[in-house]
């Protein structure tokens, strides 16, 4: 499984999930997991993802997302787990 | 499962504490491109580093955006040119054209650095080596990608001091050659001391012959990750303070490992080592002296500063060896002074001196690096500085290195910018008193006694 990490970073705003997550269904990325967070008015969001079934390659996916963070006015990011996994994990 | 607070501590290390990769190095062996014939050489030497590298950018861009980490540079070691141009290269104006050759191929295919115009002379020079030597102020002022190390001394084998004295000319002389642009000529030269053979960072590094045919090696970096958390910690005694920077270490390789790791399965070239270093840039808040400050000494420098750096080098190594499964290289912290905005302050503050880096250079990796002194400066004064970090490098089983600039027609006071990740640096003073009839005399120091350690 291509498991990735989305987070999203910025002030908060009606419909960050609902638009992250319909970008994430039209292109068949699963979501597995989602935390959220507000501190001081902002919007702190982490979601994993499965990537198996997008067609598009990694690096697209990504560029997309950040292009779509910068519609909504929040920083959006796309990374493969292995580096959150490799820095935290024994 | 990861969590929320464990991600945007990684994105936090990345974004706003300089955590990166500093190189991605792929070594290749060139020993199968030496002919008798110069043309056939180059092109041959051309031809290897295209087939093996052409996508070593490339890929180094694409694990950057996958993972969103910054690889600041992707580099190629090569095998020390004094063998590989041994059977064609009959002056040193010869070895000037393996030198633009491998520029030319350095820019083609999009590296900012190619090291290995090289020669480990460290008992006694070939006549081969001693062309690339002689060659190395004119091959380093028609290139500007081409970094050249000598490696004049070792634990086993002592000090070539004819190769520390003609070290001293040369430097002399790539610094005349390079005038116009500060003598940047020099900040490509580095003179070893027991030099690895696996080295990633420039402008040491060269590809061994103790290596395999191609190889990745990575060096890691974030001194600005390590100085953040000991200001979350500032008066945390000697147990935690040493537990933090080990920890903090082991996070930074473990970056550097899975990017190694990546690499290497992408690019079909075996894994060989992390290089475990802290490696300071010119970028505020990414520097070695400043965690220093962080440690408590006022200003680098101050008393206490080599005790605090050997802390730091060796918590560095236990947590970096733990989280790699291959270390090598140079492995330690870097105290270059163009490179590192707080050891620039030191100097200005009057702080730091040459002597005190020459001290700090026992405990802690490479040597006197990126140090700009008087154009003044005697061949047979640089030649003496070299011979005293080679010594400590050689009783101290340990590598060593001097890169030091003779600014022509710039003093004390007075500061050079070269740029980039060179940074800039303030004309140092250098001890004045003579060390020339030391320097002429001929022949070796022996390798010291492997006993009786005191």
């Amino acid at each position: 499984m291509t498991k990735a990490i989305i987070t999203v970073v910025g002030r908060d705003t009606v419909g960050i999930i609902a638009r992250v997550c319909t970008h994430l269904a039209n292109d068949h990325i699963n979501i597995l997991d989602i935390s959220q967070t507000i501190v001081q008015g902002y919007f702190n969001m982490m979601m994993i993802v499965d990537m198996d079934s997008c067609s598009k390659t990694f690096g697209s996916v990504a560029d997309e997302l950040a292009h779509l963070g910068d519609e909504i006015g929040v920083q959006v990011k796309c990374q493969l787990e292995d580096i959150f996994d490799k820095m935290h994990r024994i | 499962m990861i969590n929320i607070s464990e991600v945007f501590e990684t994105n936090k290390m990345i974004e706003q504490e300089n955590l990166d990769v500093r190189t991605i190095t792929m070594g290749i062996n060139l020993l199968d491109c030496s002919n008798t014939d110069l043309k056939a050489t180059c092109s041959t030497i051309s031809s290897k580093i295209r087939r093996l590298a052409s996508r070593l950018v490339s890929v180094g861009d694409e694990i950057s955006h996958e993972f969103a980490i910054p690889i600041v540079n992707k580099r190629i070691s090569v095998t020390p040119l004094s063998l590989v141009g041994c059977n064609c290269c009959h002056t040193p104006d010869d070895y000037v054209e393996i030198a633009l050759t491998l520029d030319n191929i350095a820019s083609e295919i999009g590296v900012n650095f190619i090291g290995g115009y090289s020669a480990i002379v460290s008992k006694g020079m070939t006549h081969s080596d001693e062309l690339l030597i002689r060659s190395i102020p004119q091959a380093l002022a028609a290139t500007s990608r081409v970094c050249s190390s000598v490696n004049v001394g070792s634990t086993r084998a002592g000090i070539n001091m004819d190769a520390v004295r003609l070290m001293g000319e040369i430097i002399k002389q790539t610094a005349h050659l390079t005038a116009d642009t500060d003598s940047i000529g020099c900040a490509k030269l580095v003179v070893f001391c027991n030099a690895p053979d696996d080295n990633p960072f420039m402008a040491g590094a060269f590809h061994g012959v103790s290596e395999a045919d191609a190889i990745i090696n990575v060096g890691v970096s974030g001194p600005g990750v390590v100085k953040h958390v000991l200001q979350q910690t500032p008066d945390a005694d000697f147990e935690l303070l040493c537990e933090t920077i080990k920890k903090t270490a082991f996070k930074i390789t473990r970056v550097g490992q899975l990017v190694a790791q990546e690499a290497s399965r992408r690019l079909g070239v075996p894994f060989g080592i992390i290089d475990l270093s802290l490696a300071p840039t010119p970028a505020i808040g990414d520097s070695v002296a400043d965690i220093l400050r962080c440690i408590g000494v006022e200003q680098a420098g101050a008393p206490g500063t080599t005790a605090a750096l050997a802390l730091l080098n060796d918590q560095v190594k236990k947590g970096g060896v733990m989280a790699g499964s291959y270390v090598g290289g140079l492995s330690g912290a870097f105290i270059p002074v163009s490179e590192d905005q707080g050891m620039i302050r030191a100097v200005e503050a009057g702080a730091l001196t040459i002597e005190k880096l020459e001290a700090m250079t026992c405990v802690c990796s490479v040597g006197l690096d990126m140090i700009a002194v008087p154009g003044t400066t005697t061949a047979s004064t640089i030649a003496g500085i070299i011979a005293d970090e080679a010594a400590i490098g050689m009783v101290n089983q340990k590598t060593t290195a001097v890169r030091i600039i003779p600014v022509e027609g710039k003093t004390v006071g007075e500061g050079v910018e070269f740029g980039g990740l060179l940074g800039y640096a303030p004309i140092m003073p250098v001890n004045t008193f003579s060390c020339q009839r030391f320097i002429s005399r001929q022949g070796r120091i022996p390798a010291p006694i492997h006993s009786f350690k005191n």
